[in-house]
């Protein structure tokens, strides 16, 4: 993904997923092969009808066709659920050449419809998910209930079906200590935080996703707008936090930031847990004109690249933890010093 | 409110369990909750948000005890999904368990959702016909209030009413 759209100084993505299933065809769960072949059968060819096509250009991958490496690569990218890689029976995924739509077959529901734009725009990502959803609610029979809205596996999907998200960088809120208040007034408002934790309550790379939790009840668009309204409060603090990190303790952050880029550039063995807490720094240098060297781009991809599913690719062997942490300074080091000749993304 | 379990982030997931009237609460954040969660289903210590909405479930719902099905007894004849299975595992098997287990899903739903119906978009396909119910049922009230004031040359265009939108639904 390219590093661009609205506030990508510190909204990396949005994301917006609807789930959906068929009447008359058990849920994924309870389906037999054969059962779950023909709703597979049935999506792949609206996935194939022109209305789609006039979205965008899209390829259709049947999970049992990959090795596993290649579907781990797909949940890195972010382009399928852990859940379609691990048990992919019937499971396909129908994925837009620029990799920003990924509809996803026989998943935890019959059809899941996920929209990925760079930055912050929640809004867009949405209107683009309805619209294919308008696509194949067309041609598909929808499980749909006058009460209980569109019917999930899960009660905790039904409803809308739909799970809107922001992933935001908030490494100045997590420096000046004010990130835990802050969280805990997003989650009063029916909304959830995810954060990937380490050891300690730090989280890692300081990205934190934070999505709607309640999906009946009310409308899609208050769900969006009540998101948006909530991670533009969220941009604003950020700012202000940064703004005062440059003015009031410049010298201090400046330092954190170089060093991390130093360690990055010349370290031999870099294991997951630093690495994402050094390219946060970097990060947060490149955002804030601290590092003119490194382009926010180059550090996009170098937060996919350095996921343990894609060095393997990238480096085409199997690799121990040991060797992994080897390979991954490696890449981190060549990248930095501008050979971007890795990989694919 | 801290996480129960690693008692560190704030929880934003809270449930209360009722069983034989003891009420017990968990209050766990969402990072607990997925960690919790990979390892099930079915995990003897599993914690998971399945586990949780089916620490929910397991009780029987206040009011159900005066007659009627027993919610422990009701079965989806579509998947033959038992209300007892759908209390373990959290999950619905087809989408006709909704209606069979509909009569003890709203305390549910009221939890994980602080709402029990859907206000929000409609498939086209089932979008007429819903408004017209939903036109229907204003108008009952609407006729029943006036029958009850005696004004019944008024209710009785709005019965009209009611027989016009009737006929439209079953032509659809
Ligand atoms: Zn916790
Ligand atoms: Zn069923």
């Amino acid at each position: 993904m390219k590093h661009d759209g609205p506030d990508s100084d510190i909204v990396i993505s949005s994301r917006v997923r609807l789930a959906r299933n068929l009447r008359r065809h058990p849920f994924p769960m309870l389906a037999t092969s054969s059962q779950s072949e023909e709703v597979m059968k049935q999506l792949i060819e609206i996935g194939k009808s022109d209305q789609l096509a006039q979205v965008g250009k899209f390829e259709t991958i049947v999970l049992s066709d990959l090795n596993e490496l290649e579907r781990r690569v797909l949940v890195e990218k972010h382009l399928i659920s852990p859940n379609l890689a691990n048990d992919s029976r019937g499971g396909a995924v129908i994925l837009s050449d620029n990799e920003s739509v990924s509809i996803m077959i026989n998943e935890e529901d019959h059809l899941r419809i996920q929209c990925l734009y760079p930055g912050f725009q929640v809004q867009e990502a949405w209107g683009l998910a309805g619209r294919i959803d308008n696509i194949f609610e067309e041609k598909a029979e929808y499980a749909f209930d006058e009460k209980f809205g569109y019917l999930t596996t899960c009660p905790t999907n039904v409803g809308t079906g739909i799970r809107a998200s922001v992933m935001m960088h908030l490494p100045a809120l997590v420096l000046t200590q004010q990130i835990n208040r802050i969280l805990s007034a997003i989650t009063q408002v029916g909304l959830a935080v995810r954060g990937q934790y380490g050891e300690g309550s730090e989280a890692l790379g300081n990205l934190f996703q934070i999505s709607n939790q309640i999906t009946l009840g009310q409308s899609e668009t208050e769900i969006i707008d009540n998101l948006y309204g909530v991670a533009k409060q969220i941009i604003e603090h950020e700012r202000a936090a940064r703004s005062r990190l440059l003015t009031e303790s410049r010298l201090k952050v400046e330092d954190r930031i170089k060093r991390s880029y130093g360690i990055l550039k010349y370290a031999a063995i870099m294991d997951s847990k630093e690495a994402s807490q050094r390219l946060s720094d970097v990060r947060l240098g490149v955002d804030l004109g601290l590092l003119q060297e490194v382009t926010p781009t180059v550090m996009n991809e170098l937060m996919v690249m350095t996921q343990p599913g894609f060095l393997q690719q990238t480096f085409k062997e199997k690799m121990n933890p040991e060797t992994r942490d080897v390979r991954r300074a490696e890449l981190i080091r060549k990248q930095l010093r501008g050979q971007t000749e890795f990989g694919g993304a | 409110m801290i996480c129960q379990e690693c008692g560190k982030r704030p929880a934003t997931l809270h449930f209360t369990k009722i069983v034989n009237g003891e009420k017990t609460e968990f209050h766990i954040c969402e990072a607990c909750a997925r960690e919790k969660g990979e390892s099930l289903p079915g995990a003897p210590n599993g914690f998971s948000i399945h586990s949780l909405l089916s620490g929910l479930l397991d009780f029987e719902p206040a009011g159900a005890a005066g007659g009627g099905v027993k919610p422990k007894a009701a079965r989806c004849d579509e998947c033959g999904l038992t209300y007892a299975q759908f209390s373990k595992i959290g999950r619905f098997g087809c989408s006709s368990c909704y209606k069979h287990f509909a009569d003890h899903l709203d305390p549910l739903l009221k939890r994980v959702h602080g709402n029990t119906v859907h206000v929000g978009k409609i498939p086209k396909r089932y979008g007429g016909q819903i408004q017209y119910k939903r036109e229907i049922e204003q108008l009952r009230r609407d006729m029943q209030g006036r029958i009850e004031r005696e004004e019944f040359e008024s209710a009785a265009l709005i019965r009209d009413r009611i027989r016009e939108l009737e006929k439209k639904i079953s032509d659809l």
